[in-house]
């Protein structure tokens, strides 16, 4: 099977042949423009969020491109570190300081983002043209290196010539963790102010400790906006939503009552006419 | 397909990293450009562990994600601070160092 596919192109030996095989080309094809127009996303997005999203993208492609390139290890790492904690983080630290913070395109320096394109020109073709002396080399492939599967490899080696910078490693962790601890926490400089606070406050104050008394309902009005009468037949001011109040929206009970003497003398709601008199 | 293609692809990824950390004014968009470079970085070491046929390759790039991770830690934790004081993420905004 391997054979025929061989010989069709299919299923190239690396190290024979110096290229990678028609699906890893497919691949690629596929994945490097959506990670190159997702990157400029980075760019061009006006909300944070976005450019999030895309760099989600970029991430995830990376982390196929591993696997295809013959370290699925790192493919692993690559979704759980990258797109699984790191961009979770970045989106909390969004939601944390504002996703519709607009991001402001006035530039601080006239013509900066002018210069900066051309700087990114570049700085691109630079690399570029260093990376493409790399072209004649003669890929060697790591199947020897994998022969009891990636992970196996790579621990052998951090655990082998790099271990005491794996401990270096975890150590500037614990650091960064309890950095981010020690900037993150406020002190508090008032006492906390909780149910009990706020009771003893409301009955120090004076004011009505029960709800206030719900708007008047009418037969021929929108209640809402009349206020309901107390138990000596006066209208009472504070049952009107204050939002009204303020708004000048609110009816006195005497306009109510001219389109109440409309109706027809049998009606209930003309029993009620002397007491708003 | 040549392996030199995805040392390209690396390189513009970079490229478009630095343009983000030159060109946006967010904090957090800049902190994503970076991301986007040690990323690219990442991939130029697999590949050439892959040219090279040692594994050393993707060993650093492990190391590169496990401090790019701490460096995302602390970073966050000091736009968040200074957001906490200025009420603002803009890379403008912090210029107490201005004369």
């Amino acid at each position: 099977m391997n054979g025929i596919l061989a010989a069709a192109g299919v299923l190239t030996d690396l190290a024979e042949t110096g290229r990678t095989s028609t699906g890893e080309e497919v691949l690629f094809w596929f994945l490097a423009p959506v990670m190159v127009l997702a990157a400029l996303g980075l760019v061009f997005a006006r909300r944070a969020v976005y450019a999030a999203m895309s760099i989600v993208v970029v991430m995830v492609s990376l982390a196929v491109l591993y696997v295809a390139q013959e370290a699925p290890f790192l493919g692993i790492v690559q979704v759980i570190v990258y797109t699984g904690a790191v961009m979770m983080l970045f989106l909390f630290v969004l939601m944390l300081v504002g996703v519709d913070s607009a991001d402001s395109f006035t530039d601080a320096l006239a013509g900066q983002r002018w210069i900066a394109a051309l700087l990114g020109i570049g700085l691109g073709a630079v690399l570029i043209a260093v990376v493409l002396t790399a072209r004649g080399m003669q890929p060697v492939g790591l199947a020897a290196d994998n022969a009891e599967t990636n992970p196996v490899g790579v621990a052998r080696i951090i655990f082998g010539d790099y271990v005491f910078t794996l401990e270096v490693v975890g150590i500037l962790l614990v650091t960064a963790a309890v950095g981010a601890i020690v900037l993150t926490h406020r002190q508090r400089l008032v006492r906390r102010v909780g149910q009990k606070e706020r009771a003893d406050a409301r009955v120090a104050g004076g004011g009505s400790l029960t709800p206030l008394p719900a708007p008047g309902v009418y037969a021929r009005s929108n209640a809402m906006n009349v206020a309901a009468l107390g138990a000596d037949g006066r209208p009472l001011e504070q049952s009107v939503s204050r939002v009204l109040r303020v708004r000048g929206q609110e009816r006195s009970v005497a306009e109510v009552h001219a389109q109440i003497g409309d109706v027809p003398a049998t009606t209930p709601a003309i029993t009620g006419e002397e007491q708003v008199q | 397909m040549n392996l030199t293609n995805y040392l390209v692809l690396a390189s513009l990824l970079f490229t478009i990293g630095a343009l983000t950390v030159l060109v946006r004014r967010n904090a957090i968009i800049v902190f994503m450009g970076v991301e986007l470079m040690l990323n690219a970085a990442n991939l130029v070491f697999v590949t050439f562990a892959r040219i090279h046929g040692d594994l050393t390759g993707q060993v650093v790039a492990f190391f590169v994600m496990v401090v790019a991770a701490a460096e995302v830690v602390v970073g966050l934790a000091i736009i968040v601070a200074i957001y906490r004081t200025r009420r603002s993420a803009s890379v403008d905004d912090v210029n107490l160092l201005r004369s």
